[in-house]
């Protein structure tokens, strides 16, 4: 029988790993100390409030986002209550800065990216295999370079986090262009505006309802990742979590993963309702 | 009666006499990799259709000049896909053309680089869309102002003039509400306001009142032509509905297969149709929207002086066999009629002219449409007076008129 000639992908990637670690270690090394400055800041800032207090502007915060949701804005501070209560406070604020700081560091890259990749189909096409490659590999895979590169921490969390959460904003953020009705566009060219008008007072405005969607997304899978991201010793809820399973402790991974849901919802409902409603024809 | 001139009154359809703002000139556009390809084969006699089959590329426009005067309504008219719009957008180069030469008040658009562009379009040339184009995230009074806010003029400066276009259209006290509130009449009126805000010599109207609704297009028809009237823009105004085209347009340019087939007043296209196409487009067009009172009356002959006798009057009709005469005054103004019967009865017992005049005839003006007659001339047992706003008389229509114009303008085929 004949035995195929393995083509080296693993090894050749290992190589490329190993050549960046020799001669960006500088650059690694910078990213990492700001990441774990802001990191650990943004946590002491969060945790020097007391519970009740930031439980109460995040109603303040809902009510007005929602636009006087009483419902809402009830169930917001209940959620975080029962968080509270479960000691579960501490980590959920530790969960909450890693997801902000990633989805700040994915859409900072992503829109950028996503504009770019709407006005030229040259990026828009050398785009679409990279953003296909990082939906559909396996969360985990992201793990691996990261802890390779930042070692074990809430750093390499981040960074796998900013990976995994960018391709729905980007792709969203391109589409929403796109889809910007043509007699808009001409509206835009008609009226003699230069790109850079067209692109803030036309496309980016008429875009921003499928930009924010894409920034929920993004939030979202920032928070799933996170919790993915506690087997590299990013901590928060997501090792709560972990911990659990390797106990088999059904009730202490049961309410880490209630806390979670809390946070995915009020996060979810707080963004959702940024944008106004302009309602349709 | 050779002492009464009529005099020629000055149609208002007629172009304006003044110098072409808008020159067009050989203009071509082909959509597709490779123009000049298409245009070799086009030009060795190969239809269109084998052109595309070739070659994959499309001729939109071939070879289209003309020439819009100042102040005028030109209005582009063909089928869906005859290239009409297309023409449009080349004039702002919205689209490119291939090749050809184009002039707006002596400037050269072609050989613009985007900054001049960008000038002449924020200057010179308004546009008004099908599907009015709002943005919608955007109030009323921002959506007018755009322009200005393009322009770089202040906040203060633009909402001033917005408001005022505002007033104009009809639409004041509305600059705080969302297009999504407004009806479409309503919507096109806030593009026609964004449009004029900018205050620019050109107007392009791309199918401008083609999403309304019938009721709501005949009203801001006319509101074009009024504000037209006032502000003496040039317009021009593409549509693929001919009696919409007659209406509006000073003169109107027929486009079939990216051509332009014939160049006319309404009155030219409908009564001289240059081809067989022409002729099968206007053949089922509403003539009486079309004819205007001045078309179908005829001369007022004879009319008796109001100082005359009942005897003249008498023997004015008795000799041109006619049941009743307009009486006028020295400088015909129209003071009434009187019929034969009352005229004989009058010469029996000595009355005069004035004491059996009957005023209570239907008048209408030179440039009523005839569908406003029909219904007037209906009901009335007299003729119809055509008098204009200084009183005078210039014509008279009978149901015999009526039908004989008709007869005239439709009847050949």
């Amino acid at each position: 029988m004949m035995e195929l000639p393995k083509i080296p992908i693993g090894d050749a990637v290992e190589v490329i790993v190993d050549w960046i670690e020799t001669y960006f270690s500088w650059l690694l090394d910078a990213i990492s100390d700001g990441l774990n400055v802001l990191v650990n800041g943004f946590e002491d800032l969060l945790l020097a409030v007391p519970a009740p207090v930031l439980i109460a502007i995040t109603g303040v915060l809902v009510w007005f986002v929602t636009r006087h949701d009483i419902k809402m804005t009830i169930l917001t501070m209940l959620g975080l209550i029962l968080i509270w209560d479960l000691g579960l406070w501490e980590l959920s604020m530790l969960t909450v800065v890693l997801v902000i700081i990633a989805t700040i560091i994915a859409l900072a890259l992503s829109i950028p990216i996503g504009i770019a990749a709407a006005r030229s189909d040259t990026v828009n096409t050398i785009l679409r295999p990279f953003l296909d490659f990082m939906q559909t590999m396996p969360s985990f895979v992201y793990l691996i370079p990261a802890v390779i590169f930042f070692g074990l921490g809430s750093v390499p969390g981040i960074i796998a986090t900013v990976i995994f959460a960018m391709p729905p904003a980007l792709r969203l953020t391109t589409l929403g262009i796109r889809q910007v009705p043509v007699e808009l566009i001409e509206v835009a060219d008609a009226f003699g505006a230069t790109p850079r008008q067209k692109l803030f007072k036309v496309q980016l405005p008429v875009a921003l309802p499928t930009i924010m969607a894409g920034i929920n997304q993004c939030i979202m899978l920032a928070l799933s990742m996170t919790v993915i991201a506690s087997m590299i010793g990013a901590g928060g809820l997501g090792y709560q979590v972990l911990v659990g399973i390797q106990r088999v402790d059904i009730g202490m991974g049961f309410e880490a993963g209630l806390a979670i849901v809390i946070l995915a919802i009020i996060f979810d409902r707080i963004t959702q309702n940024l944008v106004p409603k302009y309602g349709k024809k | 009666m050779e002492g009464f001139v009529i005099v020629e009154i000055v149609c208002s359809g007629d172009p304006p006499e003044s110098e072409p703002i808008i020159r067009v000139h050989g203009l071509t556009k082909v959509f597709g990799h490779d123009p000049e390809k298409a245009l070799e084969l086009h030009r060795s006699g190969r239809s269109k259709k084998e052109v595309h089959e070739e070659t994959n590329a499309t001729i939109a426009l071939h070879n289209v000049s003309f020439e819009v005067m100042r102040g005028e309504t030109f209005v582009l008219m063909g089928l869906s896909g005859s290239g009409k719009s297309t023409l449009l957008r080349c004039i702002n180069r919205l689209i490119d053309p291939t090749e050809g030469e184009i002039e707006i008040d002596g400037e050269d658009i072609m050989g613009m680089d985007h900054e001049e562009l960008r000038q002449i379009r924020r200057r010179k040339l308004g546009m008004i869309f099908q599907n009015f184009a709002l943005l919608p995230q955007r109030n009323i009074l921002d959506n007018v102002t755009f322009g200005l806010e393009i322009m770089g003029v202040s906040k203060a400066e633009r909402n001033q003039r917005a408001e005022k276009v505002l007033e104009m259209v009809g639409l004041g006290g509305y600059g705080s509400s969302m297009p999504s509130e407004l009806s479409g009449g309503m919507k096109q009126r806030v593009g026609l306001a964004r449009a004029l805000t900018s205050d620019p010599d050109i107007l392009l109207m791309d199918e401008a009142f083609s999403a309304l609704d019938p009721l709501i297009r005949r009203d801001m028809q006319d509101e074009l032509l009024e504000l037209q009237e006032r502000l003496g823009k040039t317009i021009i105004f593409v549509t693929h509905d001919l009696d919409e085209a007659l209406k509006l347009g000073t003169r109107i340019a027929l486009m079939k297969d990216g051509s332009i087939v014939q160049i006319g007043t309404p009155e030219e296209i409908l009564t001289n149709p240059e081809n067989a196409y022409v002729e099968k487009f206007v053949a089922d067009v509403d003539l009486t929207r079309v004819l205007l009172a001045k078309d179908v009356m005829r001369r007022p002959e004879p009319v008796a002086q109001c100082t005359a006798g009942p005897r003249v009057a008498l023997h004015l009709m008795e000799e041109h066999d006619i049941p009743m005469i307009f009486v006028i005054t020295r400088h015909r103004n129209m003071r009434g009629l009187v019929t034969l019967d009352d005229t004989i009865d009058a010469v029996k017992t000595g009355k005069t002219l004035s004491d059996i005049l009957k005023t209570d005839i239907p008048i209408v003006a030179p440039d009523a449409p005839l569908s406003d007659i029909l219904s007037l001339i209906v009901d009335s047992q007299y003729p119809m007076a055509v008098v204009d706003e200084n009183g005078r008389l210039h014509g008279v229509i009978s149901r015999a008129s009526i039908l004989a114009a008709l007869a005239r303008k439709g009847g050949d085929s």
